[in-house]
C-alpha cells in the first residue's frame, strides 16, 4: 500500500506523483511544494514522469510559518 | 498612528551574508502570528528583508491562505529552516526539499538534540552541514553558543552562524554574553544571535556584543502587541549596531566624574 502523508492511501501503484497531487487538489504550478518518495526528493520536473511503487512512502510537503 | 521611531540607520552599513547584502540587520520567524494579516503587518513595521519558513505536510495545520503568497507580497527573501529535525539524515532531506519548493539555496540548518530544551545536536549539525556546504547550499547554522564549535561550522563552510542567546521561545536573552563575544572573535562570517531574545534590550545587547544580526521569531509573534514590538526589535537593533560601532566607554568599579574639578570654588 502507498503511504501519503504518513496515512495508508488507495492510490494504485504505478500513479504519477502528479497524478497524487492533483488528487490532493494542488495545482503543479503551486508555490513552496516540494515532495520526496522513499525519502528520496522528486523534483518538480520529474513530477510528471515519476511512477510510485508498490508500497511507496510519499510525502508531500509545503511552507508553514516557522521560526 | 504606527509609532514613531524615528531611529538613524547607517545608510552604507549594510549586512552582508554569502555575497547577498541587506539594510535590515533584523532577521524574523514566521513562526507563532495569529494570523497571516498581523504577520504582513509585523514584518513591514520590522523592516526585516530575510524571513524564515518550515516544511510541514500538506494539510497539516490550519491553514489560512498562502503563505509563500503572503511573503512574496511584503517582498522579503526567504530563508527556509529544517526546524524539527532531530538527526543530519532528516535534516539534509528537509533541506534539500525546501531547496525544491522555494527554489532558493540557503538554508537555516536546525539539528535538534533535545526536546526539552530544543538545544543542537553539535556532532549531527556539523555532519549536516558539511554535506549541504558540499552539495551547494548556502548553510546558515542554528548552533550553541560555543566558539569551538562556531568556529568548526565556519571551517566546513558555512556562510554565517547563528548562536543561541537562550533556549528557543523561553525568552531568556543572552544567558552567557562572554561566549557570544568570542563567536565573533572567533570566525569571519556574520554572527546573528538567534533563539532567546525576549525584548528589545536583548536585540541590542546582541549587536552591542558585535553580532551582526539578529533573529527574533516568538519574541514578536508572541508579544502582546506583535506589531509594536517589531518596531521595537527595528530599533533596538539599531540601537545596538550603533552603540556598537560607536565604541563603549570602559566599565571601571569607581565613579570617573565627567565634571572637571579644575576651577570648583570653596564657600568655607
Amino acid at each position: 500500500m502507498i503511504v501519503l502523508n504518513g496515512e495508508g492511501s488507495d492510490v494504485a501503484a504505478g500513479a504519477t506523483v502528479a497524478a497524487v497531487l492533483e488528487r490532493m487538489g494542488l495545482a503543479l504550478d503551486a508555490r513552496g511544494v516540494a515532495v520526496a518518495v522513499d525519502g528520496e526528493v522528486v523534483p518538480r520536473t520529474a513530477w510528471g514522469s515519476f511512477t510510485l511503487g508498490e508500497d511507496a512512502r510519499v510525502e508531500v510537503l509545503t511552507a508553514m510559518q516557522g521560526g | 498612528m504606527p509609532d514613531s521611531l524615528e531611529t538613524p540607520v547607517a545608510e552604507e552599513d549594510l549586512l552582508t551574508i554569502a555575497g547577498r547584502t541587506f539594510r535590515s540587520r533584523l532577521l524574523l520567524g514566521t513562526g507563532g502570528f495569529p494570523s497571516l494579516e498581523l504577520m504582513a503587518e509585523a514584518i513591514a513595521r520590522s523592516g526585516s528583508e530575510l524571513v524564515t519558513v518550515a516544511l510541514r505536510r500538506v494539510g497539516s495545520g490550519e491553514q489560512r491562505g498562502s503563505l509563500v503568497d503572503v511573503l512574496a507580497q511584503a517582498g522579503v527573501e526567504l530563508l527556509p529552516n529544517t526546524a524539527g529535525c532531530h538527526t543530519a539524515r532528516d535534516a539534509l532531506i528537509t533541506a534539500r526539499l525546501a531547496r525544491e519548493a522555494f527554489a532558493t539555496d540557503w538554508i537555516k540548518l536546525e539539528v535538534i538534540g533535545d526536546e526539552d530544551t530544543l538545544l543542537p545536536d553539535a556532532p549531527e549539525l556539523l555532519r549536516a552541514a558539511e554535506e549541504l556546504v558540499d552539495e551547494g547550499f548556502v548553510v546558515l547554522p542554528y548552533t550553541t553558543d560555543d566558539p569551538v564549535l562556531a568556529r568548526r561550522l565556519v571551517d566546513v563552510g558555512c556562510a554565517a552562524v547563528m548562536p543561541l542567546g537562550s533556549p528557543i521561545g523561553s525568552g531568556m536573552g543572552i544567558r552567557n554574553p562572554y561566549n557570544i563575544s568570542l563567536i565573533r572573535e572567533a570566525v569571519a562570517v556574520p554572527v546573528v544571535l538567534d533563539a532567546g531574545i525576549g525584548t528589545a534590550s536583548d536585540a541590542a545587547l546582541a549587536m552591542e556584543l558585535g553580532c551582526d544580526a539578529v533573529m527574533a521569531a516568538s519574541a514578536i509573534s508572541r508579544a502582546q502587541d506583535p506589531v509594536r514590538m517589531a518596531g521595537a526589535m527595528r530599533a533596538a537593533v539599531q540601537a545596538g549596531r550603533l552603540a556598537r560601532l560607536a565604541g563603549r566607554i570602559p566599565r571601571r568599579r569607581y565613579a570617573d566624574a565627567s565634571t572637571p574639578d579644575e576651577g570648583l570654588p570653596a564657600f568655607d
